[in-house]
């Protein structure tokens, strides 16, 4: 009955190695099932290579082709080196909420420990890009140019601080839709059940108010599943075209 | 793509490839795309909604780590609060006015680009800062 109970962590293959803790958990399992299911979607679907694509060929296909449209718009022409990048990062995302949506199945972008290091992974290869392109001349992304000088000790504080919420931005919206939205359909799941468990046959009879609420809230988080996939990859885009073009 | 029409003329054929050719090239917009559209506004709102709060995460952690680093206590958190308030504020601002969310857009010569990123028709309105005339400023 515990809302929050869907978001435990357990260990399926106890592994301590020299005191740590690296056990094979739910959420591992989770993503490598997600892992095993990109893959297979990929493999599978490009090996037909119709003309005329099937089911699972249009499927990847047109997963690929609105990645690419995404980066193509957001991130600028010069940005096709890094379309796997967005890639894999979308469809991990896209794999690991949509999973999450199978009764019993584990979500892992419902860790905040999860995002960040998607998002950490994000921060570093943008950050890591614009020195490799620009050099020292990165850190002129701290003063917005034409600004006066005297405002500089207060400008780049902001500007340094404002660069480094990226990370955290990225990972608290992911994670925070994720997890309040399935903690909302488990509440609203628990509604039915108490009032049946009080009230009986009356109780049964009103539950069935949250219960369609629940079917409203199924229909809306699947779009949230999809909405934050796409929010995280087009932000990394936006994130990726910056540090090509360093204004 | 039905069989009973005629084929395809080779003009025609010729004028869909330039097409498809145009929509790979740098600058231009591409074509129409159902799935694009699908939740513009609503990403929108999420992608604004945590800006604050992140910035004011960093700004206030920052503040304590320094604090307990220099043993500054409260100087440190104060300042770093309002520093952090700030770049809420800023990011929010950058988010809702399409300038993108970077640190240090130099935007200073010429001025805030035409409001076309408020008017929503544009994604983020980032069309409108493809037109800035200084790019590598």
């Amino acid at each position: 009955m515990d809302p929050l109970h869907q978001f435990q962590i357990n260990p399926i293959l106890s592994i301590i190695v020299g005191g740590v803790n690296v056990s094979f958990s739910n959420s591992a399992m989770f993503m490598v099932i997600a892992v095993a299911l990109i893959y297979a979607l990929l493999v599978y679907g490009a090996k037909g290579r119709a003309l005329v694509p099937g089911r699972l060929q249009s499927l990847a296909e047109m997963f690929y082709e609105f990645v690419a449209n995404l980066v193509r718009e957001n991130a600028g022409p010069d940005a096709r080196p890094y379309f796997p990048f967005v890639f894999s990062i979308f469809m991990f995302i896209l794999l690991g909420n949509m999973l999450g949506m199978i009764p019993y199945a584990f979500t892992y972008t419902s860790h905040i420990i999860v995002t960040f290091a998607l998002a950490l992974t994000v921060f570093v290869f943008v950050t890591l890009l614009a020195l490799m392109k620009h050099g020292t001349h990165f850190f002129s992304f701290f003063l917005p140019h034409g600004a006066p000088l005297w405002l500089a000790p207060i400008i780049i504080p902001i500007e340094v601080i404002s660069y480094f919420a990226r990370p955290v931005s990225l990972s608290i919206r992911l994670f925070a839709n994720m997890m309040a939205g399935h903690t909302m359909m488990k509440v609203f799941a628990g509604f039915t059940v108490l009032l049946g468990a009080s009230l009986g046959g009356v109780g049964y009879a009103i539950g069935i108010l949250p219960l369609i609420i629940n079917v409203a809230l199924i229909g809306f988080e699947l779009l949230v599943a999809f909405l934050q996939a796409y929010v995280f990859s087009i932000l990394t885009c936006l994130y990726i075209r910056d540090a090509l073009e360093l204004h | 793509m039905g069989d009973d029409k005629p084929p395809h003329s080779l003009e025609e054929l010729e004028a869909r490839l330039r097409k498809a050719r145009e929509r790979g090239k740098p600058g231009s917009s591409g074509g129409p795309k159902v799935s694009d559209t699908s939740g513009h506004a609503l990403g929108a709102a999420f992608r604004i909604g945590v800006e604050l709060l992140a910035a004011m995460i960093v700004g206030v952690g920052s503040g304590y780590l320094l604090d307990r680093w220099l043993g500054t206590a409260p100087w440190g958190l104060v300042l770093m609060f309002f520093l952090g308030a700030g770049a809420g504020i800023l990011n929010v601002y950058r988010a809702v006015s399409g300038l993108g969310m970077g640190a240090g857009y130099g935007q200073g010569d010429n001025g805030i680009p035409p409001a076309d990123g408020r008017n929503g028709d544009t994604p983020a309105g980032r069309r409108g800062h493809d037109k800035d005339p200084t790019p590598g400023a």
